[in-house]
């Protein structure tokens, strides 16, 4: 099953049960109407705080930057010695 | 797991354009971190005009030329296919993708292979997002759209792996000719349509933390509109995956 026909499905199924919670007003209608707005903007806080969060914590590593020159002066160093042209920058 | 390791055979897939220093630097540095391993480094390089050709043939004086393999184009063609065409020419029954930038360092190699070893899978990809990984030297804007290109990808896709754009994988040799021959985009989204197809196809899928140091030396190949390209491949996924 393609996922863009998962994805139908659950909004289909969604609505449905919105549908039939219009139908038998278990909560008050006027409620029940809002609830796709709720649902929209929820979604798009879910996705907001997850980028907020992501950005917060986004997992950064100064010190392998060290590491990685480090790695490259000792390539150099070999290649240098093994007469591969490398270039002097 | 020595034993298994004895038996395996590493092919490790270098793409590169204009890669000059970088690919002696990397091929140095792979033979640094694998030991007692079998492997063998397959270097695809479409026609640079900085002399990338010239120096891997004088690192294969160095280290033999089974064990450096120059397999060039003769013009930038593209990343996906410079997958390919590596791949054709594989020896492994394993094998290894990964950029020449230093981006992806090689010292992070053995753990994909114990990984490997240990869990059995079929894909082992890198991923900056764990604990133990990381990213350096992206500004505030290249993680934002980082980020928001992970949660829509994550939230649409659903597809089980925490790093879709990473590139640094291992592939069991059969799996990558599988997905591979399935996989149509280019740039990032074609990292992300392998993952995503081998992961529908219900392969084992691990992962492993890696650090990723921006670029140093040369510059980004990959430009352009490339928020507007994400965002067509993300669409694209999600109506053929
Ligand atoms: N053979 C081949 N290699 C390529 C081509 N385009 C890019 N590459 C190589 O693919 C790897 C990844 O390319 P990069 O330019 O680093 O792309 P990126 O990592 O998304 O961008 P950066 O932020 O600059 O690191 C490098 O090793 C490049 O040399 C191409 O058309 N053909
Ligand atoms: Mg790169």
């Amino acid at each position: 099953m393609k996922h863009i026909v998962k994805i139908m499905t659950l909004l289909v199924a969604l609505s449905a049960l919105w549908i039939s919670l219009l139908q038998t007003s278990i909560i008050p209608e006027s409620y029940t109407w809002l609830l796709p707005l709720y649902f929209i903007i929820s979604l798009g806080c879910y996705g907001l705080l997850m980028v907020g969060v992501g950005l917060m914590r986004f997992p950064t590593c100064p010190h392998e930057a060290i590491l990685l020159q480090q790695d490259i002066v000792e390539a150099k160093g070999f290649l240098k010695g093994k007469g591969v042209d490398i270039g002097s920058d | 797991m020595d034993e298994t390791m004895k038996k395996n055979k590493y092919s490790i897939i270098v793409p590169t354009y204009n890669e000059r220093l970088n690919i002696a630097l990397i091929i140095y540095l792979i033979f640094k971190h694998l030991k007692n391993v079998d492997f063998e480094i397959i270097v695809v390089d479409d026609g640079s005009p900085d002399g990338t050709q010239d120096i891997v043939k004088q690192l294969q004086q160095v280290y033999g030329e089974d064990r450096v393999l120059l397999r060039p184009r003769p013009k930038k063609l593209g990343l996906g296919t410079a997958y390919i065409h590596g791949l054709k020419h594989a020896s492994g029954n394993f094998v290894v993708i990964m950029d020449a930038d230093l981006s992806h360092h090689p010292k992070y190699l053995p753990s994909f292979i114990k990984k490997q070893i240990e869990t059995g899978a079929s894909i082992v990809t890198g991923t900056r997002y764990v604990k133990g990984g990381g990213v350096h030297g992206w500004n505030l804007m290249r993680k934002l759209t980082s980020r928001g290109a992970n949660v829509l990808a994550q939230t649409l896709l659903w597809p089980g792996v925490s790093d879709l754009t990473g590139s640094f994988r291992l592939y069991k040799k059969s799996v990558l000719e599988d997905v591979i021959s399935s996989c149509v985009s280019k740039g990032y989204v074609f990292q992300m349509e392998m993952i995503v197809r081998a992961s529908r196809k219900g392969y084992h899928i691990e992962e492993v933390p890696i650090t990723f140091v921006d670029r140093v030396y040369g510059s980004s190949k990959l430009g352009g509109s490339e928020i507007v390209e994400y965002l067509k491949g993300l669409v694209y996924l999600l109506v053929t995956t």
